[in-house]
């Protein structure tokens, strides 16, 4: 709950506030249970419909799932996948996807536009277009692919968290839409226990005895977490990574080139300090077009 | 449902066969979800494809599709086998230890004692209970089979008319020892006793470990003899479109009786139903055998109320030492406050409360046989609201061509569907087009949240909703439609007259705004008012004439009540509407909700629930208490409306099936296909019944005869098992016209096992045809490892799966972006004999590309 909510006094209330002086971590979190995901896509409805996207044309492609990969108008997609155990069986797995909200997002690294992608302190990585510059490295920065261009706008999209029903006091679109109990949200702690509860159950009560949380360091931790059957074979999910990472790259480039670049910088402006302490100006005489240049400072 | 939807929660065990809740029922579905999570419950699921709802199970077996009664059959010779039976429910609720007539012979040879090839029907005398009271230990050397069946009739016979069903015999014999060869429980273990799990696996498909293992889990509740587990049957049209449909139905009844499963929360036979309001549309007999409140309809032999009335109330069965109830007793007040709700002051005792304004039904007027007689030129114009009957079928060709002979058809609906454009499917050309002189009248209509009123769901919960938006354009209310149609109909009757004017012009039409009536009128007039003052004479309270009827203990045969279906009567009392209650306190956790909406029979959330209760009346599982024996009161008390006589003590021996004239869940019924089920294949199958190879359907079951009834066999090249469903994506056939719906899945597909696709040459997404013996369908193809390929007595065999849902209108269909094929003209028709349900889930097709 927002501090701002927090309740300080009680009107004839007799003794002390209950909770007074509690603190709560309110990051927030979505726990996918994936097995009680039934694939009824209510989620995939319920995204479009809270952020105003409507009929797109889709094809069919040898599944039930409604499109290959998310789009930067589809945000939310259950991806199908009729996986072969070692016994001959057969599991249809249905994993919802969407953004992971990365406590160390890959998108927010790589973007280099300023105020673009925005971390809140309640772990929603958010996109903010009227920023966006369209160079798409937030695309290369995210491990889950989840970033997706719109050629005609030349801005990026993706899954928000509902950060406006969020912010709020709402829970997310998909959440509310569940029709199983299969999505749970609230904070990263609760949907944590409650998450390694499943999974202990899956494990002590089913044939599941692989069955684990997913939350991976290697990002940092997510805001959105999975139940899964199997816990040591992530990718059959549909690919989703054993052990995502910000790419090397992106951390290279955020990381050591941009100090580097930095200091090429500043080493640059220290030489031409040094210049023109040793040479003096240039000879204004022999540049062309100064008005040019002070029209442009002008405009 | 016998249960409701949250009940499930309470179940330790789940089997679900014949339906697929994930897809079809998902916001129900919730509670086989809350069950897994809050109770380590298991669940078993049984079908022709890997479903979503598989992909949630603990257990999933692929089973050969229309096979249903061979698995359930070798579930019940397992129970039996393993003792995991429920014995003092099965001696002192079932029919168990009931003796069965002599002459009565078990379907070795695929037929029941009784058989009339000329009518292709059953002489059920034999079905019936023996005269004898109490037989234990007396056990004789007559066995079963002694004798020839006396029954059977030779064929030269002449036809004649229907067989009368057994009358019971008032006083039955019977064996507490069970061990009496002719006592219902020795006759139903020598017939699941051919059900082995060999024959199980051969017939089925489902490899013999695997039966076992679900054999050993669903029955595990029962391990020890433990009473205190529950297990649930759930279902749907998967079990109910087949020419053995209710047979199945039965089969799980029985299973679940042996395993003293039905009337305990978390148990019970519970049908899915595939719309938000068909119960209730059943409940209102919106089918032509029952009026509503499930009284059944008079027939031609019915010469006046009195005739009728003893046809159709039970006569009371007490075997010696039991007591019985037969609530059914009450017919005649049903029935006379019904006859009051139709005729008004019209209906007296002079006139034997003007029954004869009823039809008398003298033959069969099911789906399928109506448009079968509109393809024969006797039906010659129709009335169609809120279906789409070309898209249903059973063979949506045959309905076209049946609506090009008919006059008339008059559509309701909020879009255009198939049915109301039968004249524009595809293949009709123009030239044609112009020969057809159907005239058609297309009515829009309101919506779901155009209008309020009452929806039955699944739970038996009368739920009132309230109008959301108000009716677009010219688009009118059902009832407003109906009503002017009626009273204008009236008004010509009044003034032309005709054969039989009486029933229209004294029907009684008492609505605040007649030609518009509100539903909340009709609501009331279906629970039902006193036309007189009315005294409790126990209690003493008073219901003055005019009042609604706090429940249907108040109707009278004196014509002093009026309702409309007695089933409903409390559901709109003096205190209002309780359909619109919403009231969220559930002091048991069992998930009652007493103050929810209103549940029928008498707001009761689970049927038969005195068989939760042992012998004494306590509760055979402590955690679970639903309703109790409270001697200081002498009454049964509990968490639930008790489903049972309030004030019958347990000395009494009361049998708790209180709707059952003899009190006993029922193991022996006299349906018109067999007392006890038996596998039958579906009518197009490609193997011979291996229980019996010279009669391999039912015997009852009749095939239609118009030159557009074809029916195919292997040996013609249809090989493959064909059976159809629908997806959580789409709602039957209007979310055509939904985007959201179309975008989830844009196209109508076929689900193929990878290994037939491998023999044939078909990729995923290439177009492919199937072809019955009736027509074709066109579709790409979904190549699927969910399918797997099955082994049929040795013999390798390919099903596949087809959804219902697109057509020739839709937001695809009118953008050019589909096959325009209906799938429902791949199917056969032909019924089941007991519900005249056609046969949709298993038949047979050629597969090939397109």
């Amino acid at each position: 709950m927002p501090p701002t909510l927090e309740i300080k006094a009680i009107s004839g209330h007799a003794g002390t506030v209950p909770g007074h002086g509690a603190s709560r971590d309110y990051d927030v979190c979505k726990l996918i249970d994936v097995t009680t995901c039934i694939g009824c896509k209510a989620c995939e409805v319920a995204c479009l419909e809270w952020n105003g996207y409507s009929f797109t044309e889709t094809v069919f492609d040898n599944s039930y799932q409604t499109m290959p990969e998310t789009a930067w108008n589809y945000w939310n997609l259950i991806r199908f996948n009729e996986h072969e155990n070692s016994d001959g069986s057969i599991s249809l797995l249905m994993r919802k996807d969407q953004c992971m909200h990365c406590a160390d997002p890959g998108c927010l690294r790589a973007c280099p536009a300023d105020g673009a992608i925005v971390q809140y302190a309640n772990g929603i990585v958010d996109f903010h277009q009227e920023n966006c510059i369209g160079c798409q490295y937030c695309v290369t920065g995210c491990p889950f692919d989840i970033p997706k261009f719109n050629p005609s706008t030349k801005k990026v999209f993706k899954c928000t968290f509902c950060s406006d029903r969020v912010s709020n006091g709402l829970e997310p679109a998909c959440i509310k839409a569940c029709p199983t109990g299969c999505l749970h949200f609230g904070s990263k702690d609760d949907m944590k226990e409650l998450a390694e509860q499943r999974a202990a159950q899956l494990r002590e009560q089913t044939s599941h005895k692989d069955a684990g949380v997913y939350d991976p360091a290697g990002v940092g931790g997510t805001h959105v977490i999975y139940v899964l059957h199997d816990i040591k074979n992530p990718e059959m999910y549909g690919g989703l990574p054993a052990n995502p990472r910000v790419p090397f790259l992106v951390k290279l480039w955020k990381g050591p080139v941009k100090l580097l670049g930095g200091w090429a910088m500043f080493l640059g402006v220290v030489g031409v300090a040094i210049h023109y302490l040793r040479f003096g100006p240039k000879d204004a005489g022999h540049t062309t077009g100064p008005e040019d240049k002070d029209d442009r400072t002008k405009s | 449902m016998t249960n409701g939807w949250i009940d499930i929660k309470n179940a330790d065990m789940m089997l679900v066969m014949g339906g697929n809740p994930a897809e079809n029922h998902p916001c129900g579905f919730k509670w086989v979800i809350e069950a897994k999570r809050q109770r380590n419950a298991k669940l078993i699921v049984v079908d022709p494809r890997l479903t979503r709802t598989a992909a949630t199970s603990d257990l999933f077996l692929q089973i050969r599709a229309g096979t249903d009664i061979a698995f359930l059959g070798g579930l019940i010779n397992y129970t039996i086998q393993n003792n995991r039976i429920a014995k003092d429910y099965l001696l002192n609720y079932t029919s168990a230890p009931i003796l069965v007539k002599e002459g009565f012979k078990l379907p070795e040879d695929g037929f029941y004692s009784g058989f009339d090839p000329a009518s292709q029907t059953y002489d059920r005398n034999t079905w019936n209970y023996a005269e004898g009271g109490d037989m234990s230990g007396k056990a004789v050397a007559a066995t079963a089979q002694a004798g020839d069946p006396p029954q059977q009739k030779s064929s030269t016979a002449a036809p004649k008319a229907p067989f009368p069903p057994p009358l019971m015999p008032e006083k039955v014999a019977y064996d507490l020892t069970l061990q009496h060869p002719r006592c219902v429980f020795q006759l139903l273990k020598q017939q699941y006793s051919r059900y082995t799990p060999e024959m199980v696996e051969r017939i089925t498909g489902i490899p013999k470990d695997q039966f076992l293992k679900a054999a050993d889990l669903f029955t595990s509740v029962r391990k020890d003899g433990d009473m205190k587990k529950v297990g649930t049957v759930i279902y749907a049209v998967g079990w109910t479109q087949h020419t053995f449909g209710t047979q199945i139905i039965r089969t799980a009844a029985m299973l679940q009786l042996l395993l003293g499963n039905v009337g305990r929360a978390g148990g019970g036979v519970n049908a899915l139903r595939g719309h938000s309001n068909i119960q209730g549309a059943t409940d209102m007999a919106g089918v032509f055998d029952s009026l509503p409140g499930y009284l059944k309809v008079p027939d031609p032999t019915d010469k006046d109320f009195k005739t009728y009335i003893d046809r159709i109330t039970p006569k009371t069965v007490k075997p010696a030492g039991w007591d019985s109830f037969n609530y059914y007793s009450n017919t005649p007040k049903f029935a006379v406050s019904f006859l009051k709700a139709m005729y008004g002051p019209a209906a007296t005792k002079e006139n034997d409360w003007a029954f004869h304004y009823l039809p008398k039904v003298d033959r069969n007027y099911s789906w399928a046989q109506i448009w079968d007689n509109m393809y024969r030129g006797s039906v010659k114009g129709m009335f169609a609201f809120g279906m789409n009957g070309v898209a249903i079928g059973p063979d949506s060709q045959k309905n076209i061509e049946a609506l090009k002979k008919a006059d008339w058809l008059v559509v309701g609906e909020i879009y255009p569907d198939e049915t109301s454009e039968f004249w524009k499917s595809p293949g009709i050309k123009p030239e044609e087009m112009k020969t057809i002189n159907t005239t058609v009248y297309r009515l829009p209509c309101a919506g779901f949240a155009e209008k309020d009123g009452s929806m039955t769901n699944s739970a038996r919960w009368l739920q009132w909703k309230n109008v959301a938006v108000p009716t677009p354009g010219e688009a009118r209310l059902d009832q407003d439609i109906v009503a002017q149609i009626f009273l204008r109909v009236r008004e010509l009757y009044k003034k032309e007259g005709g054969k039989f004017p009486d029933p229209i012009l004294n029907s009684w039409w008492p609505y605040t705004t007649p030609y518009n009536p509100s539903l909340s009128d009709l609501a009331k007039e279906i629970n039902g008012k006193a036309l007189a003052d009315l005294t409790d004479p126990k209690t003493a309270q008073v219901i003055k004439a005019g009042q609604q009827l706090p429940g249907f203990a108040w109707l009278k045969d004196d014509g002093t009540t009026l309702c409309g279906n007695w089933l409903y009567s409390g559901s709109w009392t003096e205190a209002g509407a309780m359909t619109q209650r919403r009231g969220t306190d559930d002091p048991s956790g069992l998930g009652f909700y007493l103050n929810w909406a209103w549940s029928w029979p008498a707001n009761r959330r689970g049927m038969y629930n005195r068989a939760s209760c042992d012998l004494q009346g306590k509760p055979w599982d402590p955690s679970r208490r639903q309703i109790w024996w409270d001697e200081a009161k002498q009454l049964w008390v509990g968490n639930d409306v008790p489903d049972f006589k309030a004030d019958s003590p347990p000395k009494d021996h009361m049998g708790p099936f209180i709707m059952n004239q003899e009190g006993l869940g029922r193991l022996f019924v006299w349906l018109n296909d067999g007392p006890f089920p038996e596998h039958y294949e579906p009518i197009e199958s490609p193997v011979q019944n291996l229980l019996h190879p010279n009669q391999s359907n039912s015997p009852v079951v009749k095939k239609f005869k118009t030159p557009a009834d074809k029916y195919g066999t292997a040996a013609e090249g249809f090989n493959v098992i064909c059976t159809t469903y629908r997806l959580t994506e789409h709602y039957h056939y209007w979310t055509k016209n939904n985007p959201m719906n179309v975008q989830l899945i844009p196209e109508p597909f076929v689900e193929i096992p990878v290994e037939l696709a491998q023999e044939l040459g078909i990729q995923g997404n290439d177009k492919v045809k199937v072809t019955s013996a009736r027509s074709y369908y066109i579709a790409k193809a979904f190549v699927t490892k969910r399918i797997k390929p099955m082994t049929i007595d040795g013999k390798k065999m390919y099903q596949i799966g087809i959804p219902i849902h697109q057509g020739y209108r839709g937001i695809q269909e009118d953008a050019g972006r589909d096959a325009r094929t209906i799938l429902n003209r791949l199917t056969p028709t032909v019924v089941d004999p007991n519900a005249f349900t056609p046969e949709f889930k298993g038949f047979l097709v050629k597969l090939e590309k397109a």
